[in-house]
């Protein structure tokens, strides 16, 4: 299955609900899953839970975000689909952030695969456009007009026949008695006012004013929380560690400190704030025991990569043709190896938790990407059952995949039913470093076959590296099945995360099996090789690594045949027009051929979550130091929602996707991670940071993912460029000149 | 007991000497808006003003507060109206600069620091201010523009900014007791 397959959710089932309840308005949900209950109402009479919609008597219109927010700007993307069919300004919609609910499981509630948009596309509109109809079919049946006559502005309806208007809230109560339309008719394309526009991003005043409130602030900024604590844990040095005992006497003299205990994790100081707390984790001796990756270090682990290579025969992602004999009958066999290195996700805002276990309930707030899984393993740390945690998202300064994986707030809940008081588990820098569920430590061996012609009849791609999936699940994922997995896990899953999590692993050969080059004969081999080390989702995933070997392969067989390698990639890829539409569109800005003087250029295209991207870098190398001074960007990924969100993600995922390729690299030592901070696991800076043009294909077509696919292509898009200026192929991330 | 001046007010708190400052903000005076990034001065998320020069808050103690004057973004500029808001607010607002948001005030006070002293820098004047503040999220090309921006506002240029509405400012704060 291709990523595209995995697109917009045209074919996904939508439930539109509505509820008829005085005093709270018109309410319209949704049944993603397609049960057929109506939307409960809150006790309070506010907004219904699993509602995306609701118009209250006194006017407001309210979108609640079952998506979370991480800097991807789903905060402004999503109401502006709901703003467009009611023709309201997106700006006067009011955002809630959602708390779970099975109505948004689809099947899970987790943001990430560069999902939110294609999935949401259509739904969202619909429930809009549902809402539009029925405030028309309370205000026709008001005024005896035809509902023909009626239109939408300004939040209201109006009849210009016979002069009259009517807020939105004025309809509301006996708008939510009109039947809901089956299949409201959505907009055409060509009226739209703000879908296709740069509507202004909603957080970007609270986000410029210190007002925006993230995890880490839960408790501050008035919301106040009784008793609230602060805690710190001290970890394990190693992966897989477990504590045998601890000294804390003098941690415990530190004014400040509440209480000390063990947790699963290691030991919780719990603290009147974050200072304190750290002062007295630094005075506790820990005895660990030795864990099961002492000794272990990254040289290690590729020792066991390449022995594996060696020896190993894996799983076949792909077997076109037969690769065995066109490399028999080839002229010229050509071979590589591209190594990978694991990589923190580093989001600026540390791993951080709150909770509070009160009156047989568990309050989590939390800077989540996937807040029912946090449910699931709150509820188990909290031994209550899993209705009885209320998941509040928050904010989150930076998610990159990190905030899928719910080890951090299963912690924070240990710690405060332990604590017997609310406390908020605030991870330091080191913490965040140094028990990250890093990208996975990958080698890949390629050959390709070329003929008698000059031209290439095999390719194949051996790697080995751990499987994110199976790592997971018995940790995390796991946890959430009893209560709602209908089948298998891995169907389960393989529905879930989209583009991120497929029906088998396929995390780790993404990008690589789907190679789209016109080649007869190729093979894709998977191999598994799990050396322990906590892996996860790195924004982009596979193709965050497969794309770096790929596409620098590709050079390397483009400069092996003598071709440009903008041709040699127009040529063999000629069955892919999104392919070529970017290549032609990123080659003719960037001026390919033409690089300014004193540089080089180097260019990939690929293809991640349902878009695809060209990126053309322009570099130069002076006294060893590679300088990318130029970026071009060219994307496919359908209609674009708001461009300016779209061109901020593109700008986003070069600048992370050049840290990757540039600066940084985790390395295991004796069985722990030997970096710690921005000092030895250095982010790109401004003042290296190139400019960035984007450009848009224009294309009708339902909307793709945009928070992921810009950052596959920059490194090799950089290596080549490299190659270009040095005559060195660097195989080795972060790229370093001989 | 140590005494100075935040943002206007003047304040005593009774901390450890030793207290980073960012501390002392966060969790004795309650102002959540200067961030927690590094806790070794090494990414800005932290940066705040004492007596207008930008410092890393998470590596200055309480101490070197002492009769000083501290201004965090909180202080930088706020109200009612965009004209309220400091240029480089202003800037990062036009702009849309920010994505997730967490370095953004840090960025900002580095800014703010940077077109007070000089509203007229170079762009090698803009780099070295600008160096040390780390963001994961990429939004270094629009901070570039926006310190421009900023210097240009300092000087007299007029800010376009559509639909500044502070109330959806503060929204939204999932779920937080009311």
């Amino acid at each position: 299955m291709s990523d595209r397959d995995l697109g917009p959710a045209v074919t996904r089932r939508t439930v539109l609900k509505t509820t008829a309840v005085t005093g709270v308005g018109l309410i319209v949900g949704v049944n993603l899953a397609g049960c057929a209950s109506a939307p409960a109402i809150a006790a309070d009479g506010d907004l219904s839970p699993d509602a995306w919609l609701q118009i209250t008597p006194d006017d407001r219109v309210i979108f609640q975000l079952d998506k979370t927010e991480m800097g991807q700007g789903v905060i402004t993307s999503l109401p502006t689909l709901v703003g467009e069919e009611l023709n309201l300004d997106p700006a006067r919609i009011h955002i809630h952030l959602a708390p779970v609910h099975p109505r948004f499981q689809d099947p899970i509630q987790i943001t990430g695969g560069s999902t939110s948009i294609a999935n949401r596309y259509q739904p969202l509109r619909q429930t809009g456009a549902a809402a539009r109809d029925m405030l028309i079919a309370a205000a026709a049946e008001r005024w005896s007009v035809p509902a023909l006559e009626l239109e939408l502005e300004d939040g209201a309806v109006h009849h210009r026949r016979s002069n009259q208007s009517a807020r939105f809230g004025q309809l509301a109560e006996a708008a939510a008695r009109k039947p809901i339309p089956k299949n409201p008719a959505l907009k055409p394309a060509s009226e739209f006012r703000w879908i296709g526009q740069s509507v202004p991003r909603t957080d970007r005043v609270s986000k410029s004013t210190g007002q925006a409130a993230f995890g880490i602030d839960v408790g501050l900024n008035g919301n106040d929380i009784p008793h609230l604590a602060t805690a710190v844990v001290v970890r394990a040095p190693r992966f897989g560690a477990e504590l045998l005992g601890f000294e804390a006497q003098e941690a415990r003299k530190v004014p400040g400190v509440i209480d000390i205990m063990a947790v699963r994790t290691g030991v919780a100081v719990i603290a009147e704030g974050y200072w304190p707390a750290r002062q007295g984790a630094g005075k506790i001796t820990a005895r660990w025991s030795e864990g099961p990756l002492k000794g272990l270090d990254s040289a290690g682990i590729e020792a066991a990569q390449r022995r594996a290579l060696d020896e190993q025969k894996g799983r076949n992602a792909r077997n076109d043709g037969n690769f065995a004999r066109a490399a028999a009958q080839a002229q010229r066999v050509i071979e590589a190896e591209y190594v990978i290195p694991h990589l923190a996700h580093a989001t600026m805002e540390p791993m951080n938790c709150t909770a509070w276990l009160h009156d047989g309930i568990c309050d989590v707030w939390v800077p989540t990407q996937g807040p029912d899984v946090v449910q699931a393993v709150a509820a188990e740390a909290a031994k209550l059952p899993r209705d009885k945690v209320r998941v509040h998202s928050t904010l989150m300064g930076g998610g990159f995949g990190r905030r899928g994986i719910p080890d951090y707030a299963a912690e924070a809940v240990e710690v405060a039913r332990l604590a017997g008081r609310p406390v908020k588990v605030l991870w330091s820098r080191e913490d965040d470093m140094r028990h990250d569920f890093y990208r996975p430590a990958t080698c890949n061996r390629l050959r390709a076959a070329l003929d008698d012609k000059g031209q290439v009849s095999g390719w194949e791609h051996r790697l080995v590296g751990p499987s994110i999936i199976g790592t997971l699940i018995p940790d995390f994922l796991g946890a959430l099945m009893p209560t709602w997995v209908p089948g298998g896990v891995t169907n389960v899953l393989g529905r879930a995360g989209g583009a991120v999590i497929r029906g088998r692993d396929s995390s780790s050969t993404e990008g690589a099996a789907d190679l789209p080059y016109a080649i007869d004969h190729v093979r894709v081999e998977s191999i598994v090789d799990d050396p322990g080390v906590p892996i996860g989702f790195w924004r982009s995933v596979g193709h965050s690594q497969n794309a770096f070997v790929v596409e620098s392969f590709v050079d390397e067989v483009a400069h092996a045949i003598g071709a440009d390698p903008l041709t040699f990639r127009l040529e063999r890829l000629a069955e892919h027009p999104r392919h070529l539409a970017t290549l032609k569109l990123a080659a003719e800005k960037a001026g390919w051929g033409q690089p300014a003087s004193g540089r080089s250029q180097g260019i990939a295209v690929h293809e991640s979550f349902g878009s695809v991207v060209t990126e053309i870098a322009e570099v130069s190398v002076e006294n060893g130091r590679i300088r990318v001074h130029r970026v071009v960007c060219a994307i496919d990924c359908g209609l674009v929602i708001n461009p300016d969100i779209v061109r901020a993600q593109m700008e986003g995922s070069v600048v992370f996707g050049l840290t990757a390729a540039l600066k940084s690299k985790v390395t295991l030592e004796d069985g722990g991670i030997k970096q710690s901070n921005f000092h030895d696991y250095d982010l790109l800076r401004m003042d290296e940071t190139p400019a960035i043009d984007v450009y848009f294909v224009d294309r009708d077509a339902p909307p793709t993912g945009v928070g992921e696919p810009g950052l596959p292509p920059i490194a090799p898009a950089v290596a080549n460029a490299v190659f270009a200026a040095t005559g060195q192929r660097l195989r080795t991330m972060p790229l370093k000149l001989a | 007991m140590v005494e100075f001046e935040l943002n206007g007010v003047a304040r005593s708190v009774d901390m450890p000497a030793d207290t980073p400052l960012l501390w002392v903000i966060r969790d004795g005076l309650r102002l959540a808006g200067t961030k927690f990034g590094c806790g070794l001065g090494l990414c800005g998320a932290c940066t705040i003003h004492l007596d207008g020069r930008p410092i890393r808050s998470c590596a200055t103690p309480l101490a070197a507060a002492a009769g000083r004057r501290l201004t965090t973004i909180e202080g930088l500029g706020s109200g009612s109206a965009i004209s309220d808001l400091h240029p480089a607010q202003q800037a990062w607002i036009e702009g849309s600069v920010a994505q997730c948001g967490y370095c953004q005030s840090g960025q900002i006070m580095a800014t703010a620091a940077l077109i007070d002293a000089n509203d007229d820098p170079s762009d090698a004047e803009i780099d070295r201010a600008l160096a040390g503040n780390l963001c994961r999220c990429g939004t270094y090309p629009r901070i570039r523009a926006a310190v421009r921006r900023a210097a240009e506002l300092k000087r007299g240029g007029e800010v376009v900014v559509q639909n500044f509405d502070p109330n959806v400012a503060v929204a939204p704060v999932g779920g937080l007791p009311a």
